[in-house]
């Protein structure tokens, strides 16, 4: 029973008023690193799998010369979409390009989706004509837009000299530089 | 009072282990996941729905760049192909290219073929830290009557028909780059009869309310196949 004083000893407290200095654990809490380090982790997995491009698939239609060869589209179901300079729109209904209205990415859905309501699916034709001056976004972001109406059939036409022209013409009128 | 004092347990863990794990883990998927190559010319992909992912294995990538330059390359694996293509290309345009020449084309699978036929072999003799100062022309596809990505793409498409192979085509072009690139590149496709070929984009949501979102709610599908 009798108590040695370890003079090195911790704990004890040699009484009141005697202040001693209090021994610092070498112990880190690593809890907020392991915190990290999982977080680190979880981002890196996430970014491994997502950084993935996608690719969208396009099929060629197949150059015929011979004109009973082609196909042929019924014009009252025809929407004819050109893509001009400065993220520019222009559409028109059948075959008469004068006929042509002004629009923009946005509010293309709606055309399209109005027109494909008023036509027997089975006719329904988009033609897409992107002009020189079109970029190849507006070429993508159009295509994708028949993805997204559910088009089965569109084609990717080249455009004809008097559409051309009423585009250029409309792009003057409108000061699209 | 010779009482044995029990333990106390104490409530905090040694983290030591934990964090050990954290960091090896870390480290590991830090090196796992594979860097974007430095590319010597930066595309920016257009967005699409589309949700299905790009090919890796025989790729046969055209580039196109912001200014509308057009660019050819292989997939890393296909060293031998492109060696077939250079090959096929060097008979029929004869350029007269000599075997280090060639090797020089082919060594480096993923390296961007963008001079016109009538450059290739200056270019080609050139060691490749030379290469890297020049400024590539671009393959020329504009001109209807002078599309030499028909002859790449020809020689590309008998490449991985030797072999057995199916060839991928990738398209990667840029937000900015004009119309006119795009339809030299797809006239030079269809001209080899290679109609099916992909385009590389960013994944986009598929905006609510369309169509093709109601479809995709319906089958329980995500984006676009």
């Amino acid at each position: 029973m009798a108590e040695m004083d370890t003079s090195s000893g911790g704990g004890h407290k040699k009484g009141p008023g005697v202040k001693k200095g209090k021994k610092m654990s070498t112990r880190v809490d690593l809890t907020p690193m392991v915190d990290l380090g999982f977080l680190l982790i979880t981002f890196f997995i996430f970014t491994t799998t997502m950084s993935q491009p996608t690719a969208m698939k396009l099929f060629l239609p197949k150059d015929v010369d011979k004109p009973e060869e082609q196909n042929k589209v019924k014009l009252s179901a025809v929407l004819t979409i050109m893509l001009g300079k400065n993220d520019q729109v222009y559409y028109y209904e059948g075959d008469d390009p004068t006929k042509l209205q002004s629009s923009n990415f946005k509010a293309i859905r709606d055309v399209i989706l109005d027109k494909k309501r008023r036509t027997d699916p089975k006719d329904f034709v988009v033609v897409l004509k992107p002009t020189a001056d079109a970029t190849y976004k507006n070429t993508v972001n159009i295509l994708d837009e028949m993805t997204i109406d559910e088009i089965k059939r569109f084609a990717l036409v080249d455009i004809s000299a008097p559409e051309l022209q009423v585009v250029q013409a409309t792009e003057s009128a409108n000061g699209i530089k | 009072m010779g009482r044995a004092k029990l333990p106390r347990k104490s409530t905090n863990i040694d983290m030591t282990a934990m964090c050990d794990v954290a960091f090896l883990l870390l480290s590991f998927f830090i090196l796992a996941t594979k860097f974007k190559p430095p590319e010597a010319l930066h595309v920016e992909t257009p967005n699409s729905v589309s949700s299905k992912i790009a090919p890796e294995k025989d790729v046969v990538m055209i580039t196109i760049d912001k200014d509308g330059k057009v660019y050819l390359s292989v997939s890393d694996a296909n060293p031998t192909q492109k060696a077939e293509m250079i090959d096929e290309v060097n008979t029929s345009k004869n350029l007269g290219l000599t075997a280090t020449e060639k090797a020089n084309f082919s060594k480096n699978a993923s390296a961007y073929i963008g001079v016109p036929f009538t450059q290739l072999k200056s270019y080609l003799s050139k060691t490749p830290d030379e290469q890297k100062g020049i400024v590539l022309a671009g393959i020329p596809v504009r001109d209807s009557t002078d599309n030499q990505m028909t002859e790449w793409i020809h020689a590309a498409a008998a490449a991985f028909f030797q072999d057995g192979k199916k060839m991928n085509i990738l398209l990667k072009g840029d937000d900015a780059a004009k119309y006119p690139s795009f339809k030299g590149v797809t006239d030079a496709l269809k001209k080899n009869d290679q109609m099916k070929f992909q385009m590389v984009t960013n994944p986009v949501a598929v905006p609510p309310g369309t169509e093709l979102y109601k479809t995709n709610m319906a089958t329980g599908t995500k984006g676009a196949s």
